[in-house]
């Protein structure tokens, strides 16, 4: 091997240092650590499985067993099964990415990230944020299998548009709790538990399947606080009638909330897991 | 640099790290003069990883301070991190990515644009050999490879303190020259290397100074010279046809050498520090006079083994699972 630098390396006393990372920075950290999740999901496609299989095997039996108990028909049915299952779905996927991450950070190359001058949250929020692929497929396939079913949104493709985006946002978010949970479990069968346990209430214990009104009254209350509940309103609020209306900034609010709680929490405990 | 506080690319203050029960860190002082090569010695399970890793911001330690030029690596982390490259002891790059994906992701993150780090990554990887295995998973690799492919990883900034855990352990000797290679280019072009290490033959090869670490501890310190000078050059193998004799034995190495001979673990051979060979024969001598018959005599160069033996008066193997004991033991070796 020849030499291997003919430049000379800049002493520590000459060079400009700074002991944070600036929002910018943060910002192309996070971008790049979501480009290295992108090449990974690029070769190895299996992992792919769960966000294109779950949304067309849910979508059918769900339709086909629950529509015409509940509202008569299919047809009628699909208006208010497809936001619910779309939510459903594309939340449960978030799990995947505590799961991943959990995996992910078993190995060496963590140690170098933790140790380069980048932003602590980035690689994180860089996986995060690679993962909305995933929940992007999960959403357009469901609405594939609902408009192949005969779902015809009144909203139109746009409010379609909208309403995918809302619930991939508000997914992000929730999977920054799944990212604790990644951070904090010792394996990822055991983040896979946990979160089962947190999602199972949360998506069936909502109006995602059922009119709330058929529920006994106590747990009425439950549901009608749910913000699953809040964010399947607000995509049939969009797609079916094209309204953006308070389920869907309230939502929003929920989304920024978790982030809010749970961005610091995961970094903190990524950071002293060493 | 007449400042005093950039003369010092490391300093390390009764720095501690406990696991539960086990100090693996137990009070390491360090001193690494800007410029050169500073190797840490010792067994597997020393502390040598764990002292590290605190150095490097990886681990934050319980008690002590460490500064990197002069910067504290708890309250100054992302500015320490700015100062230093780290290659640990298994290799940290992406296995599910190629070694040209690996280079380009570290770049990125370390502030270069997409055309200079395409430069970088290129260059680095022609130098280290790995140009032809760039795009190739990273499985097919062999650990050689891998290695180089880290330590080129953490030469992307430059940084002017590079962190070397065990870089040769597990290599072939042809590929471990090459390393060593590596290591005095990096030195001449101005950087700092710590490394670590289980040979003594390594740090003798590598380091302007070098630390022996045990039990968490430092228990030895100087240039390689001195440190062998304690230890004496090389040290003779004794094995006695009576082990009967052993007392015996002993005390005759002690009146005529004036050096304590150690028993080996299975007491059946004595190592004796052999600073001088010329008066071996007057020890041979004065064992036929007493009587005392020899199996097997051997001269051993100072290995590792030696080092600890006469450093510490117990094997180096012993120390990974000494760690693992409790203070007794430690007091029993002392």
């Amino acid at each position: 091997m020849s030499a291997i630098a003919t430049t000379r390396i800049v002493p520590a006393s000459e060079r400009q240092l700074k002991n944070r990372a600036s929002l910018g920075q943060t910002f192309r950290n996070t971008l790049t650590m979501a480009g290295r999740g992108l090449v990974k999901i690029r070769r190895t496609p299996e992992q792919l499985f769960d966000v294109t299989l779950q949304p067309i095997l849910f979508t059918l039996m769900f339709t086909y067993i629950f529509g015409g108990a509940i509202s008569g028909n299919v047809e009628n049915y699909l208006p208010v099964i497809i936001p619910g299952i779309l939510v459903q779905t594309v939340i449960t996927t978030s799990v995947v990415t505590g799961t991943q991450l959990r995996e992910d950070m078993d190995k060496g190359v963590f140690d170098r990230f933790r140790s380069l001058p980048i932003a602590r949250i980035a690689p994180l929020s860089g996986a995060l944020l690679a993962d909305t692929v995933r929940y992007g497929i999960a959403t357009v396939l469901t609405f594939v299998m609902g408009y192949i079913m005969g779902f015809r949104p009144a909203g139109g493709l746009l409010m379609v548009m909208v309403a995918g985006a809302l619930v991939i946002v508000c997914s992000w978010a929730v999977s920054w709790i799944f990212a604790f949970f990644g951070v904090i479990a010792r394996t990822a069968s055991s983040v896979q538990g946990i979160s089962m346990i947190v999602l199972f209430p949360l998506t069936f214990l909502s109006n995602a399947f059922v009119p709330v009104e058929t529920m006994p009254t106590w747990l009425q209350w439950f549901v009608n606080v749910n913000p699953v509940s809040h964010l399947v309103t607000a995509v049939r609020d969009l797609v079916n009638s094209s309204a953006f209306g308070a389920d869907a900034w309230l939502s929003l609010l929920g989304a920024a909330v978790i982030v809010a709680i749970f961005a610091p929490l995961t970094v903190r405990a990524y950071m002293r897991k060493a | 640099m007449t400042n005093s506080t950039t003369d010092w690319a490391l300093e390390a203050d009764g720095l501690v790290k406990v696991f539960g029960e086990n100090r693996a860190v137990d009070g390491v002082d360090l001193r690494v003069r800007t410029g050169t090569v500073y190797g840490v010695l010792g067994p597997n399970g020393a502390g040598k990883t764990t002292t590290i890793n605190m150095l490097a911001t990886l681990l934050r330690p319980d008690a002590g301070r460490g500064r990197i030029f002069g910067h504290d690596v708890v309250r100054e982390a992302h500015i320490v991190r700015q100062l230093i490259g780290v290659t640990g002891q298994f290799a940290s790059v992406d296995e599910t990515l190629s070694a040209n994906e690996n280079l380009l992701i570290f770049s990125r993150l370390l502030g270069l644009s997409r055309a200079e780090a395409r430069a970088k990554s290129a260059d680095l990887l022609e130098r280290f050999g790995l140009t032809e295995a760039a795009t190739r998973p990273l499985k097919q690799f062999s650990g050689g490879m891998r290695r180089r492919l880290d330590l080129a990883a953490s030469l992307l900034a430059q940084p002017p303190l590079i962190f070397l855990d065990e870089p040769t352990t597990g290599l072939d000797p042809r590929t471990r020259g090459q390393m060593w290679d590596t290591i005095r280019d990096l030195v001449a072009t101005g950087s700092t290397v710590l490394l670590t290490t289980q040979y003594l033959d390594e740090a003798d090869q590598l380091a302007d100074r070098i630390a022996v670490i045990d039990h968490g501890k430092v228990v030895a310190e100087g240039t390689a010279d001195e440190l062998k000078a304690s230890i004496g050059t090389s040290s003779l193998q004794l094995r006695l046809a009576d082990g009967a004799d052993t007392e015996d034995a002993l005390a005759a190495i002690a009146r005529v050498l004036d050096v304590h001979g150690v028993l080996s673990p299975e007491a059946a051979r004595i190592t004796v520090p052999m600073t001088d060979p010329d008066r071996v024969a007057d020890l041979l001598i004065t064992f036929r006079e007493a009587g005392i018959r020899l199996s097997e005599m051997s001269v051993q160069k100072p290995t590792l083994d030696e080092v600890f033996l006469t450093i510490t008066g117990h094997p180096a193997e012993d120390a990974a699972e000494a760690a693992r004991d409790s203070a007794q033991n430690q007091e029993v070796h002392a």
